[in-house]
């Protein structure tokens, strides 16, 4: 269970194929292939197909109630759908076992919930029970973890008294523990404030730089899209348009759904 | 037992003690209490709460559909149609096209409704009045025995489980992508509640017995800051509520149920008043 940071050597390995980042291979892709959902007679996502190599973020961008959040947990498992989903790593064409990581929109921890962040975290890596004891070792490899994020600090609080930010930080250590191939993003800047928000690029970016891994992203975010997004979707139930943030700017769909509200940013 | 029986009378020199049904509804108290206190602390977490009730409440249906079925011992029907329930409830639950507690709500007073109408043909339900409130000082050395085995099967699951079931707990979506079958984890906790809350049922009494499964878990939340305090506190908590309400409805010629009740309860208030964060 305790995957270990492996990148660095991963790296080396892989120096000839060289992309624009470091540690992505690029030579893992993901291929999601003709998804839908239907809830009852209702289509809520119509036939997506998506493609996407390891140290590309992917932003899905679209208006509320577009089927953002329902493809994400298609391509989790949790949704009943229809189409399939490949991994396949293309150095020696085999197919492999999909990890996802995944960090939800928000989790809704009640006040007063006596749990520690190590607590919550210990839940998904170790198989002592955390009621029981503390166990050193986890306690280390936990915070070690957190500290990617800037969060090692904030091992011993408890869960339900961090700040938006702080609670994403952690979310974060724990979806690259261990470290997936695919990472999905379900709006991680809402509930997070301006300074939390800076720091939350710079972990995007870190990830990016640091690990071998894809991302997608749902974001309301443009100035972030603009920014960290190497490929954009615009979705409403189907792909309206995918391309570059620019090319997808361009587009009478974009404008449709987005009207003016481009104009609060400097592009 | 005839040993265990000297040794407490040894130990505890109280007038008391002298009697085999206080001591055997001591040993009953020492076995539930704990339990409780340890399933409480995930009802608690997972919002469980109405679900447990409702649990406790379909009880009666359970004994009324065992004399339909001529089974004769009220133990399995009671355990068979508390988990039949429960399954039901949970499938219901997923679905979601109704909210959680308009499900539960609407399951428990029909499958009650049910068991009340059984139960009360011919006039006969003061026969069952008993169940309502319970009766510790009735349990026998063989029904304490089969409450060891239940203690023994939570503590197996909860050492297997309890991450697991912690982390579905906190977010579904979350642990499903850590590969955490979060519908088996929801069922088998479920299946761990039916069975110990109808096992102790007719000690603890179909009225109070979520308060006792819910109130030291509570109490415990408002003064631990983590899990490894959360279960301490609350297994202590149970503990201490359930001999001192014994003893005490032994004194007062209570019900010894809601006695050890008042006590949690009392419990719950002086923690919520000790609560080293309210403050901030």
């Amino acid at each position: 269970m305790l995957a270990k940071k492996n990148t660095n050597h991963k790296t080396n390995n892989h120096n000839t194929y060289n992309h624009e980042n470091d540690a992505a291979c690029g030579l893992h892709c993901i291929k999601i292939n003709d998804i839908s959902v239907k809830a009852g007679e209702q289509v809520i996502i119509d036939k997506v197909d998506l493609h996407i190599h390891c140290g590309k973020v992917t932003a899905i961008i679209g208006r509320n109630g577009a089927g953002k959040t329902t493809l994400i947990k298609a391509i989790l498992g949790e949704i009943k759908h229809s189409g399939h989903i490949e991994f396949m790593d293309l150095k020696d064409k085999t197919m492999g076992n999909l990890k996802i990581g995944y960090v939800p929109q928000y989790v809704n921890i009640e006040k007063n919930t006596p749990m520690s962040v190590y607590d919550l975290f210990a839940g998904y890596v170790s198989n002592t029970p955390v009621f029981f004891k503390k166990s050193k070792k986890i306690y280390e490899f936990i915070k070690e973890q957190l500290s990617t994020f800037d969060a090692g600090d904030l091992i011993d609080k408890r869960a339900c008294d961090l700040s938006g930010g702080e609670l994403q930080r952690v979310l974060l250590a724990i979806a690259i523990t261990p470290i997936p191939n695919l990472l999905l993003l379900d709006e991680p800047a809402s509930g997070i404030d301006r300074n939390g928000m800076e720091l939350f690029y710079n972990n995007i970016q870190k990830l990016k730089d640091n690990y071998d891994l894809a991302m997608i992203v749902i974001s309301h975010d443009f100035e972030f899209v603009r920014k960290y997004a190497d490929h954009v979707i615009l979705l409403d139930k189907t792909i309206l348009k995918e391309g570059s943030f620019e090319e997808v700017r361009q587009c009478e769909d974009f404008k449709k759904v987005f009207g003016g509200r481009l104009d609060g940013y400097s592009i | 037992m005839g040993t265990l029986y000297e040794i407490m009378e040894k130990l505890l020199p109280f007038s008391w003690i002298e009697y085999n049904f206080m001591k055997n509804a001591l040993l009953a108290i020492i076995i539930i209490t704990p339990l409780f206190g340890i399933l409480g602390t995930m009802v608690v977490n997972n919002r469980m709460a109405f679900f447990s009730d409702a649990l406790g409440h379909s009880a009666l249906t359970g004994i009324a559909v065992g004399t339909i079925f001529g089974i004769s011992d009220t133990n399995i029907s009671m355990v068979l149609y508390a988990i039949i329930f429960a399954l039901l409830l949970n499938f219901i639950k997923r679905r979601k096209t109704l909210s959680t507690d308009t499900v539960i709500s609407v399951f428990s007073s029909f499958s009650m409704a049910i068991g009340l109408m059984i139960l009360s043909r011919g006039g006969n339900f003061s026969r069952y009045s008993s169940l309502l409130l319970g009766d510790i000082l009735s349990i026998t050395v063989r029904e304490i025995g089969l409450l060891c085995i239940i203690f023994l099967i939570t503590l197996a699951y909860w050492f297997l489980s309890f991450n697991r079931l912690h982390s579905v707990g906190v977010n579904v979506s979350l642990a499903r992508s850590k590969n955490i079958k979060s519908s088996l984890m929801e069922d088998s906790f479920s299946i761990l509640i039916a069975l110990i809350v109808m096992l102790s049922i007719k000690w603890i009494g179909i009225l109070i017995i979520n308060a006792l499964l819910i109130l030291p878990a509570a109490a415990s939340r408002n003064i631990a800051s983590n899990m490894r305090e959360y279960h301490l506190f609350s297994v202590l908590i149970a503990i201490f509520s359930g001999i001192n309400g014994l003893i005490l409805s032994y004194y007062m010629g209570t019900a010894t149920g809601p006695t050890v009740v008042i006590i949690a309860a009392i419990l719950f208030f002086i923690t919520l008043f000790l609560n080293p964060t309210k403050s901030k």
